[in-house]
């Protein structure tokens, strides 16, 4: 009974560890793919946020002001697909792989003028990193360490899907961004600001994949290293698809992939199964998920077509 | 006009993205030009070494995996700067890279390609066999020793692992000590094989948890893996896992309980748990290649860098550690120096010693 709390607690523990910063990025994505925008750049604003986060966390030595900052860097990215891809009409695929190399190049290239030519941060503080709520509460190692003691931003991402769900289905804004994603036209001839709307969700896109990549470096480790991000962005996006474009789906899709890591840990310890079958686990549930449960995934109409006003 | 405007952005967007993938392609490389035409103005007589160029082929990780990749191009730039030959890298986005960058720099006539890692053993036999002429250096892989123009530049990390090891064995207060592997290979698993013999001739009641993360760069994994070693009671884990071990790390320090790092020193990532770390200088190793070819005394073959040659060592920082710790440990140094102590580096010499206490190899 012990061993299955034990474990029990450890596979919670993992999902907490993976879960959050696919999550913030994937909820962010949502916004950005309903109102008709394809964001791919995910993964760059998810760079960018990492780095600005762990920078912000050294200057500052506060790790909600670093978090804060990691998510604004995410957004500056957001303006600039928003400008690419909503008034300048571009091709939303390729502004979006553009966004992935200016964010993982910008990082670089910054740590290097920043830090004397070295390609990681210096390490952070434990005290500028983000506050763990119950420390010191339970002995290290227990069930209650292992699945309480972990980082207040972990359960709070599940408070912001609720949020977000809230948003898509309860207000006038979301309702808004569904339509227009679905057939702009017939919104701009009611009257609403199509480009108003889009311009939102995707800056709110950029915001959220930035606080994504400042969990990782805040929360997760205590640095940034070019590395740390690498493939995040796309299972986010993957996510997004798979729990077709809705906050609530989403959300269930980066559980999963989170669970998913829980188990390849827990599986890795006993050595007795080929690391690289355990290895496949996220994509087999995955692609079995996809056939057996979710059936076609509906994209939005409009989703990826530039939208020009009437004169 | 809107059009005007987005053709200045994307240039723009452009510009910054260039600049931001060549940052890496830093100011060394261009004084490297530099310095070589001074040199080459004053000591043209003596047919400088500034006409020597050596060129470095990156494996994925490429020169800022703050691992061997970056520690390779470190050592190289030091020759540069030493030796006032001209440097240069490519680096590999995926495998296919590895045969076209090789080319391009043959096609540059470059004096010395250095291919570092055992994922460009194929790629290196390929070109080594078709350009009998062009020198060679490989890093961590033996299998082209057969060939007279490929140099083999092999590392006992056992060695190290095995001092690190020690370490753990009497550092350790739980009798459980931790090990997350990067991933499943020859050459990762004499990391395995140096530090489970450590911690066993240290401690013979150290029990060993064990743990393949199976990826460089996956440090939630990583930090996953520390969490179920340290419920399970581990006070020390050792880590050969590149950016994994950023994660075992974190979750050591969040714990409280001690780590020990790999390749390089990385006391500085978290001062007040990182007790000691397993070196590999591939850096040294670059250095002297580069030098031999300056020199003229390339050799071919496999060149073994060893304790004795520097080429593996325990890192420096000793703060978090006793002073009898740091006696022991020299001591046993000195023994594995003197020859005293062999250190087993493969599955058969481990098992015959230790039986099969290591889990993660085949």
């Amino acid at each position: 009974m012990d061993v299955i709390i034990t474990n029990l607690g450890l596979l919670i523990n993992a999902t907490l560890i993976a879960t959050p910063p696919l999550l913030f990025a994937g909820l962010g994505s949502c916004f950005s793919e309903r109102s008709g925008v394809v964001n791919i750049g995910i993964e760059g604003m998810m760079t960018i946020g990492a780095f600005i986060g762990a920078v912000a966390g050294l200057y500052t030595g506060n790790g909600w002001i670093a978090f804060l900052c990691g998510g604004l860097a995410g957004a500056v990215l957001g303006i600039i697909h928003a400008i690419v891809c909503i008034s300048f009409h571009a091709d939303q695929t390729i502004a979006g792989t553009a966004i992935n190399f200016l964010g993982t190049g910008l990082a670089l290239f910054l740590c290097k003028a920043l830090f004397d030519n070295s390609s990681d941060t210096p390490a952070l503080d434990p005290a500028s990193k983000l506050p763990k709520i119950f420390e010191g509460v339970f002995k290290t190692g227990s069930f209650g360490s292992n699945v309480l003691n972990v980082y207040g931003v972990a359960y709070l991402v599940f408070v912001l899907a609720f949020v977000c769900w809230f948003v898509f289905y309860k207000t006038k804004f979301g309702a808004h961004l569904r339509a227009v994603g679905e057939h702009p036209e017939a919104c701009e001839s009611i009257g609403i600001d199509v480009y108003k709307v889009r311009y939102t969700c995707v800056i709110l896109s950029g915001f959220m994949a930035g606080l994504g990549g400042a969990f990782v470096t805040l929360a997760t480790i205590n640095q940034f290293r070019p590395n740390v991000i690498v493939g995040q962005g796309f299972i986010a996006i993957a996510a997004v698809i798979f729990g077709k474009f809705t906050p609530h789906g989403t959300t269930w899709a980066c559980l999963l992939f989170g669970l998913c890591t829980g188990i390849k840990t827990l599986a890795s310890m006993s050595n007795t199964v080929s690391p690289n079958l355990i290895s496949m686990i996220p994509y087999v549930v995955t692609i079995i998920a996809l056939i057996l449960f979710v059936g076609r995934a509906n994209a939005p109409a409009a989703n990826g077509k530039p939208f020009v006003k009437a004169r | 006009m809107k059009k005007k405007l987005m053709a200045v952005l994307l240039s723009t967007a452009m510009v910054f993205s260039m600049v931001a993938c060549g940052g890496s392609d830093n100011s060394d490389a261009e004084t490297t030009t530099d310095s070589t035409a001074t040199t080459q103005e004053t000591t043209e007589e003596t047919t400088a070494s500034s006409d020597v160029k050596i060129g470095l082929v990156t494996d994925v990780g490429g020169v800022n995996d703050g691992s061997f990749n970056q520690s390779a191009w470190e050592g190289l730039q030091r020759a540069n700067e030493d030796l006032g030959i001209e440097v240069n890298y490519l680096e590999s986005k995926t495998d296919s890279d590895y045969t076209p960058n090789i080319e391009q720099f043959m096609d540059e006539e470059y004096d010395l390609i250095i291919c570092v890692g055992y994922m460009l053993a194929d790629a290196t036999r390929t070109a080594a066999e078709a350009n009998p002429d062009q020198k060679f250096a490989i890093i961590d892989d033996a299998s082209c020793s057969d060939l007279d123009n490929v140099s083999c530049l092999m590392f006992k990390q056992e060695q190290a692992s095995y001092l690190v090891g020690y370490v753990a064995g009497l550092t350790t207060e739980s009798n459980k000590v931790g090990f997350v592997l990067g991933m499943e290979n020859e050459t990762m698993n004499q990391f395995g094989y140096g530090f489970c013999a450590g911690v066993k001739d240290a401690n013979a009641d150290a029990e060993i948890l064990q743990a393949n993360a199976n990826s460089f760069a996956d440090s939630a994994t990583g930090k996953s893996n520390a969490n179920t070693m340290i419920t399970n009671g581990a006070d020390v884990i050792f880590h050969a896992a590149g950016a994994t071990g950023l994660g075992v790390i974190e979750a050591c320090q969040e714990a409280g309980i001690k780590a020990i790092g790999v390749d390089s020193d990385q006391s500085s990532i978290a001062p007040d748990t990182i007790i000691t770390s397993a070196m590999k200088r591939v850096d040294n190793a670059v250095y002297d290649a580069a030098k031999s070819i300056v020199e003229g005394s390339y050799t071919a073959g496999v060149i073994t860098y060893d304790l004795s040659m520097g080429g593996v060592d325990i890192a420096p920082t000793t703060d978090l550690l006793s002073e009898e710790t740091i006696a022991a440990v020299n001591e046993v140094k000195e023994k594995i120096l003197s020859g005293e102590i062999t250190v087993p580096s493969n599955k058969d010499e481990f098992e015959a010693a230790y039986g099969d206490i290591y889990t993660l190899d085949k």
